[in-house]
């Protein structure tokens, strides 16, 4: 059986306790709400993009445990990165989220993210910690409106 | 069937009646309750979402499909007899169940969200136009708010919303200053699925009417726990869903007063609704056939049928009574937790018992109580506008049926304790 640690680890309790760049961006160029009418949780993602890099992140918003700090370990992933790396990880997340690829695989690559791989045995949360990582592709693209995990 | 039994002795802090009410029997009826989840017996505290079924029910239903399966109304053969004489009998009940004066007046749909849209397209567009207003309440179900949405966006009407209390009541002082010669509609819930509150329904039924405005009354989740009387209430619509009634799911009815239905277009066209038709022109159906087109949820109306039966046996008194038991004593328990806040405090409540923990999502609360047995709901319930006038994004919820123990409370706080421990707040 699939323990309550596999989904609360001590990293996941911490980036939701203190999320990461937590903050609104006021220099932001690119922006999108993520919504999940399931749950309640709504996320605005700001973004500041500049040739190609994400140069500043930060977000705002309420949400379970799982959406928060998934939101909160992707921002403090994604500082610095290319559009590119962000996209090519948002593919990678999602598999890991829907059990589509070996958790201990991807463990070195994904880093931190691999704190989300017990999401996988608990499908009922799967939305709550891609919510961000849709809202983030939302942003990148540049797409109006709200994103909705539904 | 006895579920009656003497009791000599009640302990503290549990107001024990003069008849207790015989539970371990009663949970002998529902082989759902049986199982374990999570290697733990399943606690299941989502009754306001669906409640679970008794054997009864379910044998009707397997009766139904493997003995009188046919279609209704239609048959000359003996399967289509027995078929309709079943389904028809399941109307007989609701009829019987609501006090409505007639089976002319007890329209089978698919639950109440379809009761209200119906009422709503064919009562609403005939009769309603640019300029008048329909009133609802602050603490409606998104299934009592957008089909009168809906119906304004068609006719031009406009919503007006009466506003609610911090505990959660109706502020009837509000409700009357909006009640004007503009009125043409009053949609009201029974009782709230996200905050348990019972609304004064006959007050607001009598102050629509002294402007001879129409009433709708959700009956969703109030009819599992007290007896409604729609003559007694004199309310003009009434709608309750089966599957919260230990029937299937699929399956309601509309009581609405016969001549309102009368003068009402059909809501969809089509078989069974019908008298004569021809290409030129076709002969509506006779109440409450006039609503019912194509071939409906036979088994649902049977089920249905068998679940008022059960409901009967074990009567709606007695089994209200102990659901306000557990619910005081829920409250209570909950209430000691720190940093626990319970939305909804009406005086008069059904048992839904809806809450927060400070630092803890209810999503987070729901999943570790899962790995506990115990079955509840989190998240908005279908009533958002509801958790923006408490200033949460979602709550916990627990709602309870006669079938629960004083022991599965129990079992709940101390699955609280688990929530805390993982949380370490």
């Amino acid at each position: 059986m699939t323990d309550l640690t596999d989904l609360y680890q001590e990293v996941i309790l911490d980036h939701n306790r203190s999320p990461r760049n937590f903050k609104k961006l006021e220099d932001a160029n690119r922006t999108a709400d993520g919504y999940n009418p399931l749950c309640g949780d709504h996320f605005t993602l700001y973004l500041k993009v500049e040739d190609g890099v994400i140069r500043d992140i930060g977000f705002q918003g309420a949400g379970c445990a799982i959406s928060k700090a998934s939101s909160s370990i992707m921002t403090a992933s994604l500082i610095g990165k290319s559009v590119a790396y962000a996209e090519a990880l948002f593919d990678r997340v999602h598999k890991m989220l829907t059990g589509g690829s070996s958790a201990t695989a991807d463990a070195e690559e994904l880093g931190k993210l691999a704190v989300l791989s017990g999401v996988a045995n608990f499908p009922a949360r799967v939305k709550c910690a891609s919510l961000s990582w849709h809202t983030l592709r939302a942003a990148l693209k540049d797409e109006q409106g709200v994103t909705s995990t539904e | 069937m006895t579920v009656l039994r003497e009791v000599k002795s009640a302990p503290q802090s549990w107001a024990e009646p003069e008849v207790a009410f015989d539970v371990a029997r009663i949970r002998q009826d529902f082989p759902i309750l049986a199982q374990r989840v999570h290697g733990k017996p399943l606690v299941y505290l989502d009754n306001a979402a669906t409640a679970q079924k008794p054997q009864s029910v379910i044998d009707a239903i397997q009766r139904y499909y493997s003995v009188e399966n046919s279609n209704i109304h239609r048959g000359v053969h003996f399967l289509s007899e027995r078929a309709t004489e079943a389904y028809e009998g399941g109307r007989i009940k609701a009829q019987r169940f609501l006090n409505a004066s007639s089976t002319r007046e007890t329209v089978f749909v698919r639950g109440t969200t379809e009761g209200i849209n119906l009422v709503a397209q064919s009562y609403g567009r005939r009769f309603l136009k640019e300029g008048d207003e329909i009133i609802i309440t602050a603490m409606e179900h998104h299934s009592n708010i957008v089909p009168w949405q809906m119906l304004c966006e068609q006719v031009g009407a406009r919503l007006q919303v009466v506003p609610i209390n911090h505990d959660g009541e109706l502020l009837v002082d509000e409700y009357r200053r909006l009640l004007n010669e503009r009125t043409k509609l009053v949609s009201v819930a029974h009782v709230s699925n996200a905050l348990g509150t019972i609304n004064p329904i006959k007050q607001i039924i009598e102050m629509a009417h002294s402007y001879n405005v129409p009433v709708v009354v959700d009956g969703a989740q109030a009819a599992p726990h007290m007896k409604v009387d729609v003559q007694d209430l004199d309310c003009d619509f009434y709608v309750f869903s089966g599957h919260k009634l230990y029937g299937p799911t699929g399956i309601g009815v509309l009581y609405g007063k016969e001549a309102l239905l009368e003068a009402m277009p059909p809501y969809q066209g089509g078989g069974d609704m019908i008298s004569l038709v021809t290409f030129e022109k076709t002969h509506y159906n006779v109440l409450p056939f006039k609503f019912e087109a194509g071939t409906p949820h036979i088994a649902g109306g049977i089920g249905l049928g068998a679940a008022i039966d059960y409901v009967n046996r074990i009567g709606l008194d007695a089994a209200g009574a102990h659901e306000q038991n557990l619910l005081e004593y829920a409250t209570r328990a909950l209430s000691a937790i720190d940093g626990l806040r319970i939305i909804g405090t009406a005086k008069e409540k059904a048992s839904v018992l809806s809450f927060v923990l400070e630092g803890v999502h209810p999503h987070d609360i729901g999943t570790i109580l899962d790995r506990e047995g115990i079955a509840i709901r989190a998240g908005h319930h279908c009533a958002m506008p509801v958790m923006q006038r408490f200033g949460v994004p979602a709550t916990a919820r627990a709602s309870f049926a006669f079938y629960n123990t004083k022991e599965e409370v129990d079992a709940l706080v101390k699955a609280m304790d688990k929530v805390i421990e993982v949380f370490g707040s």
